[in-house]
């Protein structure tokens, strides 16, 4: 019995070594860490305890202009992806020739390096000296003025973002709601057709309900994903975001820990510490609205 | 007869407006499709198109009449491209090898071996699941710093061995798998590794293989721990070496040739998917998320 109950341990045991290394203790240590003042990594010495920390974050005007981004982004990109996923769910699912080609078209940037990807995103968008850039040739064809998406105006740099983040986060979406749509029970639909029930309605009463539970997690892991963006911001701005007033807040807290601003990692985890506690919030938010409407 | 004519009517006008929805449905499908695709030919069309022809278009053109490999000669020889992705590689795999040994041997504890504690501890694994990478990552940072295992495989691999979330999706699947073959096994005196090994795996192939792929994609594209722990060059992971050849290799201006490498670099994916897209899809759909 003795040994048996061992052998369960042991087959455990790297996991539970890595996890306890890798998760455990530094889950613990980014709260000591936040609340160190004054911490010199170096020398690993601190000169006292408290929630200066968290004020210095709170008061950086580099901390506020990425949490303008990434809130900005967030409510920019959930609604909108959400929707257009939607839609294209919708089309994909009404239509039976070419469905799977569509489907795999769709879900190519899920597998695409988000870096890589990015660059063409940049070269597309962006005006320099020597090109007016693929998107300004379109622009003027409509008849617009070019702009710089890359190093232009705010609303320029931020369309880009957003634009690039719908572009990558849509083949996951889009891949759930199909097989969700799918499984909605056709004799549901027979019956409202056999009734005479518009489309409107039927789309209103009986697919929305359906697929609802699938649509709240959506947003969920949406909002959870958006408020962590960062890596699509470098690709299109480059490593310094500060520089070029993108940064995000997953942005901000690898800024302080390394690289040219770096060496802070008390700011690093106390920003990290701001940025979970949002991302908690809106989750609990989300969950208690989920709880009203959506139909399980 | 009247009657008769009607529902010829009605039939015309609805078959009409089932065409013209048709036709609709699948404009806005292609447009999307379009966009879709679009980087992914600009970045193959900018690639062999030559430095010079590239600089000169001021308004940049659809298509090229005169393509050239030279860019990807360069890629490989002006910037050290193949080392990027031989480290890749090596990443790659080794975390993924190591992944699945790690996964495979706590999903069988938690599937078919019985001790004290083990609920508890399987609740613990999946409240770890909620905890995101962000408030983890600077101290495993600090941690590795003073391993001294900045700039090192081993720096670059150990945070990303173990996954909670693929240990809970085998875990189901183990668990999926009758009881009565465990113990007939045991009352054949196999050991408990040969009947992970014979029964359990073979079994339970067809996620095993998702969860390598799905990690494979993960490692091929991940970015931020490996700019976090190599400043070294000779260790960079494609992400970081693309953006290295963006900020100080070849020139900023040498497009052409900096879509070259995003060529390179995606390809590897790109042909993995196009193998493997049922699988891939179906993986994602089980519980992958991106971000």
């Amino acid at each position: 019995m003795k040994r048996k109950e061992l052998k369960g341990w042991l087959y455990l045991l790297p996991a539970i070594i890595f996890l306890g290394i890798f998760m455990v203790y530094p889950l613990i240590d980014v709260f000591v860490y936040s609340l160190e003042e004054g911490y010199n990594s170096a020398s690993q010495t601190y000169f006292g305890v408290g929630m200066y920390n968290f004020s210095y974050v709170l008061h950086d005007t580099y901390f506020l202009q990425a949490v303008k981004n990434t809130i900005i982004l967030v409510l920019i990109t959930v609604p909108l992806s959400t929707g257009l996923a939607l839609l294209i769910s919708l089309a994909l699912n009404s239509i039976e020739k070419l469905k799977d080609l569509f489907q795999t078209i769709y879900f190519l940037p899920y597998v695409t390096n988000t870096l890589a990807v990015g660059l063409v995103f940049m070269i597309l968008f962006k005006k320099t000296a020597y090109t007016e850039g693929m998107i300004n040739l379109l622009i003027n064809r409509f008849g617009g003025e070019s702009i710089d998406f890359i190093d232009g105006p705010y609303w320029a740099k931020m369309f880009v973002l957003c634009f690039y983040t719908i572009w990558v986060v849509l083949p996951f979406k889009v891949l759930i709601l199909t097989s969700a749509l799918a499984s909605v029970d056709q004799n549901l639909y027979n019956a409202a057709k056999v009734d005479g029930t518009s489309p409107f309605r039927i789309f209103y009463k009986i697919t929305i309900p359906m697929i609802s539970p699938m649509i709240f997690y959506l947003v969920i892991t949406g909002f959870i994903g958006a408020f962590k963006a960062y890596s699509d911001a470098v690709a299109l701005f480059g490593t310094d975001l500060n520089a070029a007033g993108m940064n995000t807040i997953v942005g901000y807290v690898y800024d302080m820990l390394y690289g040219n601003s770096g060496g802070y990692p008390s700011y690093a985890s106390a920003a990290a510490i701001i940025l979970f506690a949002i991302v908690l919030s809106i989750t609990c938010i989300n969950l208690l609205v989920s709880k009203k409407h959506v139909h399980y | 007869m009247d009657q008769n004519l009607d529902y010829e009517k009605i039939e015309k006008t609805a078959a009409r407006r089932r065409k013209i929805k048709n036709i609709l449905v699948y404009s806005a499908l292609v447009l999307w499709a379009l966009i879709v695709l679009f980087p992914f030919y600009w970045m193959v069309l900018t690639s062999i198109k030559s430095y010079g022809s590239y600089s000169s278009e001021y308004i940049p053109k659809f298509f090229t009449l005169q393509p050239t490999i030279q860019n990807y000669i360069d890629v490989f020889t002006a910037v050290p491209l193949l080392k990027y992705l031989g480290n890749t590689v090596i990443f790659t795999l080794a975390t993924t090898a190591l992944m699945l040994i790690v996964i495979t041997f706590a999903a069988f504890a938690f599937s078919k071996l019985e001790f004290r504690g083990r609920d508890l501890v399987f609740a613990g694994f999946l409240a770890l699941m909620m905890i995101p990478n962000e408030l983890v990552v600077i101290t495993n940072f600090v941690t590795i710093t003073n391993w001294n295992m900045r700039n090192t495989f081993w720096g670059l691999i150990l945070p990303s061995i173990t996954s909670v979330f693929y240990i809970y999706l085998l875990k189901e699947n183990f668990a999926q798998v009758p009881d009565e073959l465990y113990k007939a096994a045991k009352v054949d005196g196999t050991s408990d590794l040969k009947f992970l090994f014979k029964v359990l795996i073979p079994i339970c192939r067809p996620t095993i293989v998702t969860v390598t792929i799905l990690k494979i994609i993960e490692c091929w594209n991940s970015y931020v721990w490996p700019r976090l722990i190599t400043d070294d060059a000779a260790l960079f992971l494609v992400s970081n070496g693309i953006q290295e050849i963006r900020e100080n290799g070849m020139g900023r201006e040498n497009i052409p040739a900096m879509m070259a490498a995003v060529v390179v670099i995606s390809i590897p994916l790109i042909i993995l998917f196009l193998i493997f897209h049922k699988k891939i899809m179906e993986g994602v759909s089980r519980g992958g998320t991106k971000g």
